[in-house]
């Protein structure tokens, strides 16, 4: 059987059909990493550059999200018995004192899809609990999110706590939300910044390139 | 004058369109099946969990200016300081839609559906907007006959147009909207999530019209205050 159809049926968002066609690769004696890499991350590519060209919308990449996620629960168990390793890990979560996580959780599905590992650590996250995640799971990006401009200046205490445990360089931190900016990032030291989940997938890959474990 | 009012869904419901907007869909782009489905979902749910309810209470001018100074981090100009001045009455307000819409959406995404939540939190957004402005037209009928017949109400938020948003401090102060359920965090964050602030100023066009030429303005990601203006010229 072809990788084309799995790849198709993510690019279309068909769940259902994305779940059946990874079975039957699989029983059919496809290597679980070969699927991953040349039917689904293909495919979740495919839909990356059609929204960034405004072919195809949010709505449209997050079905194709749901469906990719329907293949990677058939998968996941497969490619943690062939010890696959992850394009990498992320630590992400909103930071202390804030509570809204809809574009972290966007960010964290987005990530996902490119086959990264993502830690979420959910909303109201303390500085020290990012970087002692950071350290447990062995990832080298620390991503923050926040929605005002009161609770992003919390952002800072994480830059701050990382230079003080001497881990600057080995833990890259990259934020986003809607009131920071690049110049906010700058200013608190942070390693990056993505207005939205699509860039902030090319920022981390990028991060990672170049550091992919801590 | 206090009022606490709680709505029927379908008096803030907002239209399909400005759901797909916040959705970052352009207003021709077609809506594939698949779309129109997730729309319908989270409307069934959100019609079933949305408890929409706001509360507002006329101020004088004077301690209006108060509440605005805040903590004193408001941009040295901004639009406020000239139309406030200028309403024929102002009132605080708090609208919420609760937190059974907020605590759907975090389940959604634990249950790996990110489009479903995704969708059903545009429209909680959206609704939520629209709690402040069903609260501005009860505002605009409670004062009939008590001003002039051309004027207008909208409402204007801490956070917005060089109204600092640790404003929210003084305004919870002084309006104190635990009878709706909102609270405010020390981080000057509303729980629940979905929850609106600020003032309801009651004037004509011209007292709401400005040009959005602040230093600010830069930064906004909103830029809704043209069709805002727009949309109380009769
Ligand atoms: C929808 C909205 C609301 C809704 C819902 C809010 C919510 N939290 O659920 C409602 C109407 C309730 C609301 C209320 C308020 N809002 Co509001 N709101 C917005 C709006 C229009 C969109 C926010 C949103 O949900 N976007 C959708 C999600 C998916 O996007 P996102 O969270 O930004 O995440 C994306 C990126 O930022 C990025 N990203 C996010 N996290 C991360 C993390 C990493 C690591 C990376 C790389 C990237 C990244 O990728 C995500 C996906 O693309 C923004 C303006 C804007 N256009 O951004 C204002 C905005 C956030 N609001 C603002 C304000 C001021 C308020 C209020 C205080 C107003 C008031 N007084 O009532 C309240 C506060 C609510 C509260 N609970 O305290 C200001 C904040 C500015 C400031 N000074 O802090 C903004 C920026 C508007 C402005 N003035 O320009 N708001």
């Amino acid at each position: 059987m072809s990788f084309d159809k799995l790849r198709f049926a993510i690019q279309d968002g068909d769940a259902a059909a994305a779940k059946t066609l990874t079975s039957a690769l699989v029983d059919s004696g496809s290597v679980p990493a070969e699927i991953l890499n040349q039917a689904m991350l293909p495919g979740m590519s495919v839909v990356g550059a059609r929204f960034r060209d405004r072919e195809i919308f949010l709505p449209d990449v997050l079905l194709a999200a749901r469906a990719m996620k329907a293949a990677m629960a058939v998968l996941e168990p497969l490619l943690l018995r062939d010890r696959v390793p992850s394009a990498g890990a992320i630590v992400l979560g909103t930071v202390r004192g804030d509570l809204h996580d809809i574009g972290k959780n966007l960010v964290s599905v987005m990530l996902q899809g490119a086959g990264y590992r993502v830690v979420d650590l959910g909303s109201d996250v303390e500085p020290d609990a990012f970087i002692d995640a950071a350290v447990d799971e062995g990832a080298s990006v620390i991503g923050m999110s926040a929605l005002l401009t009161t609770t992003m200046t919390e952002m800072a205490a994480v830059v701050g706590r990382i230079r003080e445990r001497e881990l600057h360089g080995r833990v890259r931190t990259i934020v986003g939300g809607a009131a920071v900016s690049e110049a906010f990032a700058c200013e608190i030291g942070a390693d990056a910044y993505a207005s939205d989940a699509m860039t902030a997938v090319d920022r981390v890959k990028a991060m990672m390139a170049a550091n992919p474990s801590i | 004058m206090r009022r606490l009012i709680r709505f029927a869904f379908d008096d803030v419901r907002p239209a399909d369109e400005e759901v797909l907007t916040r959705m970052g869909m352009p207003g021709d782009a077609p809506v594939a099946p698949a779309v129109r489905t997730l729309l319908d979902d989270a409307l069934e749910k959100i019609a079933a969990l949305a408890e929409p309810r706001g509360v507002f209470q006329s101020i004088s001018k004077a301690d209006y200016e108060m509440v605005y100074r805040g903590e004193g981090r408001n941009a040295a100009e901004s639009p406020l300081e000239l139309i406030a001045p200028r309403a024929e009455a102002l009132a605080l307000f708090v609208g919420t839609i609760g937190e059974n819409t907020g605590k759907e959406i975090r389940t959604l995404f634990r249950k790996d559906d990110p489009a479903l939540a995704m969708m059903l939190d545009a429209f909680a957004s959206e609704t939520t907007n629209r709690v402040a402005e069903a609260l501005s037209r009860t505002f605009l009928h409670e004062l009939h006959g008590q001003i002039s017949a051309a004027a207008r109400v909208l409402p204007y938020s801490p956070g917005y147009c060089g109204w600092h948003v640790t404003g929210q401090r003084a305004l919870f102060a002084a309006i104190h909207p635990h009878d709706i359920g909102v609270t405010l965090q020390p981080s000057c964050l509303m729980t629940p999530l979905k929850s609106v602030s600020g003032v309801l100023v009651a004037g004509d066009a011209a007292v709401h019209r400005f040009r959005p030429q602040w230093a600010f303005c830069d930064e906004c990601r909103e830029r809704d205050c043209g069709p805002r203006m727009a949309s109380v010229r009769s």
